[in-house]
């Protein structure tokens, strides 16, 4: 076979069809630049982590408790190293005396030392080395700019009023997305109690950061420590530990990603095939000249295979630049989730890894029609026949090349997930998903063939036939564009029904603000605040901490040690806080059993009800017996009854309530709901109490919502930035295969002209055909992100999911303006032809 | 004289729904080496059909094609693409030129597949373009030539590969009558000059009439075979 030859007859056929092979080019460029972009983006993160590995933690080891520590902890912890930094960190009500403002925020009181890796840094850059000599706070930039608060300005924590030293910019091993949930504010751990926040009701956690002297064994003591965790109950973490969490966390992201990206690779490959389709079907009269004169079978395929090769190369190399440009904008998308400061480097792997990807693609997708090149009869050069080049191709040639792809994308979702099984649920579902867009578009094609009503006018008939006949549409579109809009609005509709399931504001009968930790002692004061500003309390219920001692009369510890247990380990540990009261509220229902509401005998077990959520957690079942140890005191209580909890309703909910005449004289604290009319009067009494009880927190509905808005956004952000390579692969590959029908369309339209067809006649049967298209495909799109977004919420988020009808009309037309706006621009120019020039010309 | 071409028994069959259609009925003829011959007939005949088998472009349902002694039915595809580039030319009513490729590369395709040097084949494809006489126009695209243009530069192209046989599928059936005429000549011209043998499909008596032999179709069969010397006719 003469390679030079094959080579310069595709150089020379490629001519005068440059221009349209740039469009499917496009294709492979973005998917390739989606490709780059994350895998470099990826790289870097994983160097940064490394790199950054000891600030991630800024010590060598961490230890958290939700209380003191136990002498015996203390002691071993001394005897690793001198070097240590304690921290008590908290959730409180701060107020800004300078702006009046009150915000819950989360408090570190510090000791000197922490971070022992990196530095916080603040602004001005010094306020995080003096402030605590100076006794001052450092406040989280953000709150401050947003307050128009400056260092120089003051903070009051609980009873003590802090000047503010600095703005914090960056802590080591946190990210920006942390003071998402409530602003950064430093305090010194000295005279801490002063604020008085330190009371009971407090969720206080004890933190102690140290650095291991020259030597240290970090195994032998995590070794250590695992070992004193069984009865001593804290929590720990050194460096290898927290890279390895970050690097998890950083790679699952990167992972998901990934495949969101490889999508539009695959979309793109999707364009290819069905662009070389449209291109090798002009091409079968060459085709049939050459093997007329003598080449090959395997010369005529090689010849369009090196065409698609290279149009692959080209468009995977320009790709990888695009890609490595939008590699630099990603960290502004993500580093406020990352704890990390992102160092930029070309990552020639990726690159490479891209240019690969893009060409194994390319050639693997444009396979399917160049296979039927060999099947191209020279015989045809005799007889101009209408081939169908998909049949041209043996039902085992297509099983082979259908088995080749999916090996590739299982292969390629395999290295990206580092999970086989992952890989295959992947690729099936991705497979179910275009075998539903490939049937419904046959659906389509057959039901318009059959179904268009012979009484409709000319230009419906005409423009809805458009969508079967010989070089449509329909199916490129359905596909490309329906699968890209699947993604998108998949992720949408997922960020909606989150958002749904805490957005309680606009029902009036639901409380809207929440005071927590009142003091036993504040209690009437907070009420007559409430009651004197005329807003009504929905909710006052008292709170008592408490904890197991023992289940079914085994107590806690020997349940811990035994490790076949089947309770959960928090579940026996953890800090309860229980109300009483006399009857079951609005948010929860009777499973099983009696709800007693009150008891004059204590000399009998308590009956209490349990919230059924927890029932295996705890491995009870109704009647089992508990003991309580209610701050030092034991009070016994079996299972009386079971509730199911509407867990989601801004109101105190709780595991155990207790009936009442047992629980009053314990040390209790009391929670508060109330439902104010309006944003201002809700800051207007947050103010009032938080500077009455500066120990009291307020949880602000509709600040939980924007929060979690906020935070959900920039996640979806990033995911949508991605996302949005698929919709942008499947309007190029659109605007590819409008490009290649672009002759016929315009030698159809000046032939009705001919004929006698008016323009706006012409006009409209364009438009019919391509608002249908638009319809069709955004609706299945759509439908099948429904779907999606149903068994999410089935299977993972435990919600009933009801799409929001607004947000799909919105897409439809948006889309539906999108693929009309490019299918009219294929046709520009259409009524300035003269028809002479169309009829005689073969190449437009 | 031997044989350049021998047809035996050869039919062709297709299937059209459930019936079965004889294009080609069991015709046998030979055709010597250096001789031109016209197949005649009306639309429909058969007679395109024939030049197809004759030339391996189709595969015959029965019977056999034997071409410079090579018997084309049992080679692959691939092999009889292999002969018709060593030995077969081709002119097309349609002129079948690649649009993509101007005329010298066009002129050239035959002899670039075998792998001849680009120079040597580039000096011959001029040649025959100026004897055609487009030497002015040798980087002109087949958009950019007329019909009779087009036909010149496909006539270069089938004798580039020096052809022992050249196909013509009614090389003038697109053409005017001026144009058409001089197209035939420019065929008799380089078939009498190279010493190629000439099969012609034409449905106009008066080109056939040039030929040494005239056979003539009808209903996919022989009707009259007539050469011009001794004239025998068979039934």
């Amino acid at each position: 076979m003469s390679w030079s030859w094959v080579f310069k007859m595709a150089w020379r056929d490629s001519r005068s069809n440059r221009r349209k092979l740039f469009l499917y080019m496009a294709a492979i460029i973005v998917g390739v630049a989606a490709q780059v972009a994350i895998t470099s983006f990826r790289e870097n993160l994983n160097k940064s982590i490394s790199d950054q590995s000891k600030e991630l933690l800024g010590a060598d080891l961490e230890v958290e408790r939700n209380a003191p520590f136990q002498p015996e902890l203390l002691a071993y912890l001394d005897s690793i190293s001198s070097e240590q930094s304690k921290m008590l960190a908290f959730s409180s009500m701060v107020l800004f005396p300078e702006t009046g403002t009150t915000r819950l925020s989360q408090i570190s009181a510090m000791e000197d030392g922490f971070p022992f890796y990196g530095h916080i840094q603040t602004n001005p850059a010094e306020a995080s080395d003096t402030y605590l000599d100076e006794f001052g706070a450092l406040v989280d930039e953000a709150i401050l700019l947003q307050l128009g608060l400056s260092p120089g300005d003051s903070v009051k924590v609980g009873y003590v009023t802090y000047p503010i030293i600095g703005a914090i910019q960056d802590i080591p091993g946190q990210s920006m997305a942390t003071s998402v949930f409530g602003p950064r504010v430093l305090i010194p751990l000295k005279d801490v109690e002063n604020t008085g926040l330190l009371e009971r009701g407090s969720r206080l956690e004890h933190k102690l950061y140290l650095t291991y002297p020259e030597g240290t064994e970090p195994k032998v003591i995590e070794e250590r420590l695992d070992a004193m965790n069984d009865s001593l109950d804290f929590r720990f973490d050194d460096i290898a530990e927290r890279q390895q969490e970050v690097g998890e966390a950083v790679s699952n992201l990167a992972s998901f990603l990934n495949l969101i990206g490889f999508i539009a690779l695959l979309l793109g490959g999707i364009g290819i095939a069905s662009s070389i389709f449209v291109y090798i079907r002009q091409k079968i009269a060459t085709v049939a000249v050459l093997r007329c004169v003598g080449a090959s079978s395997r010369q005529a395929m090689a010849i369009y295979l090196i065409q698609a090769g290279s149009m692959g190369f080209i468009g995977a190399a320009l790709g990888a630049l695009l890609g490595a440009l939008v590699q630099l904008y990603l960290p502004v998308l993500v580093q406020d989730f990352i704890p990390v400061d992102i160092e930029l480097f070309i990552s020639w792997t990726s690159i490479f890894t891209g240019l690969f990807t893009g060409v194994l693609i390319s050639i693997v997708f444009a396979l399917f029609p160049l296979m039927a090149i060999r099947k191209i009869s020279p015989l045809f050069t005799l007889r101009s026949a209408e081939v169908n080049l998909s049949k041209l191709m043996s039902l085992l040639t297509r099983v082979i090349l259908y088995g080749v792809i999916t090996l590739a994308v299982t292969g390629y979702a395999w290295i990206m997930l580092g999970e086989l099984i992952a890989a295959i649920i992947f690729t099936f579902g991705l497979g179910v998903c275009l075998l539903l867009l490939a049937g419904f578009s046959v659906l389509v094609m057959k039901g318009a063939r059959k179904f268009i009503p012979i009484g409709w006018s000319y230009e419906w008939r005409q423009g809805l036939s458009n969508l079967y006949r010989p070089n449509n549409q329909t199916s490129t579109l359905l596909l490309t564009f329906g699968l890209g809009v699947t993604l998108i609005s998949s992720l949408y509709l997922s960020q909606d029904m989150l958002l749904s399931t805490i957005d309680f504001e606009g029902q009036d009968d639901l409380p809207n603000l929440a005071l927590f930790d009142i003091q036993y002692d504040q209690n009437d004061g907070v009420n007559k605040i409430i009651r004197d500003n005329g807003l009504e309390i929905i909710q006052n219920v008292p709170i008592v901490t408490m904890r197991i001692q023992s289940v079914k009369n085994i107590s806690v510890d020997k349940i811990l040690q035994d490790t076949s247990r089947a309770a959960r380990r928090w579940a026996l540990t953890r800090e309860y806080r229980s109300t009483y009261r006399d009857s079951l509220v609005d948010t929860e229902t009777l499973e099983e059993g009696e709800f007693i509401g009150s008891v004059s005998d204590l000399s009998v077990p308590v009956p209490i009800s349990m919230s059924s959520d927890l029932l295996e957690d705890l491995n009870v079942a109704l009647g089992d017996t508990i003991v309580w140890d209610i701050q030092g005191i034991p009070i016994s209580s079996y299972i009386s009854s079971t509730r199911t909890v509407n867990w989601q309703t801004p109101q105190p909910n709780f595991f155990v309530v207790f009936p009442t005449g047992v629980l009053e004289p314990a040390p209790q604290f009391f929670a508060t709901t109330l439902n104010t009319p309006s944003k201002e009067s809700s800051l207007d009494i947050q103010q009032q109490i938080v500077q009455a009880y500066p120990n009291v927190s307020a949880i602000d509905v509709g600040q939980i919502i924007n929060t979690v808005r906020e935070f959900l956004g920039r996640i979806t952000f990033v995911i949508q930035f991605i996302g949005l390579f698929s919709i942008i692969t499947g309007l190029i590959v659109l605007a590819g295969s409008a490009t290649t029908s672009r002759y016929q369309r315009i030698r159809e339209a000046v032939l009705l002209r001919t004929l006698g067809a008016k323009q706006r006649q012409v006009v409209r049967i364009q438009v019919i055909e391509y608002v249908f298209l638009g319809i069709l495909a955004s609706l299945i799109g759509l439908t099948l992100s429904v779907g999606t977004s149903v068994l999410l919420g089935k299977f993972y988020f435990e919600i009933d999911f009801t799409p929001g009808f607004t947000i799909l009309a919105t897409e439809v037309v948006l889309l539906v303006l999108l693929v009309l706006t490019i299918g009219l621009l294929n046709t520009r120019g259409i009524h300035k032809k003269p028809p002479l020039e169309v009829l005689r010309a073969e190449n437009i | 004289m031997s044989n350049i071409l021998q047809v035996n028994n050869l039919t062709r069959e297709f299937k059209s729904g459930s019936k079965i259609l004889t294009v080609v009925n069991d015709i046998s003829f030979g055709i010597e080496e250096g001789t031109s011959c016209a197949i005649v007939g009306p639309s429909g005949s058969g007679k395109t059909t024939l030049l197809g088998l004759c030339a391996g472009l189709d595969r015959p349902s029965s019977g056999e094609v034997i071409l410079q002694n090579i018997k084309l039915n049992p080679l692959s595809e691939d092999e009889r693409a292999s002969v018709r580039n060593k030995h077969v030319g081709f002119v097309f009513q349609t002129f079948q030129l690649v649009p993509t490729l101007t005329a010298l590369e066009n002129v050239m395709v035959p002899l670039e597949l075998r792998g001849e040097a680009t120079k040597d084949v580039r000096k011959r494809a001029v040649q025959l373009l100026e004897e055609v006489g487009l030497g002015d126009r040798t980087h002109h695209y087949p958009t950019q030539l007329s019909g009779g243009e087009q036909q010149r530069v496909a006539i270069a192209r089938a004798f580039i590969n020096e052809p022992k046989i050249l196909f013509a599928d009614e090389p003038t059936g697109n053409l005017d009558t001026e144009t058409g005429d001089h197209v035939e000549e420019l065929i008799f011209d380089l078939n009498q000059k190279e010493h190629t043998t000439l099969i012609l499909v034409t449905h106009d008596l008066e080109l056939a009439e040039k030929c040494d032999r005239i056979i003539k179709i009808k209903n996919g069969l022989v009707d009259s075979d007539i050469t011009k010397e001794k004239a025998s006719v068979t039934k």
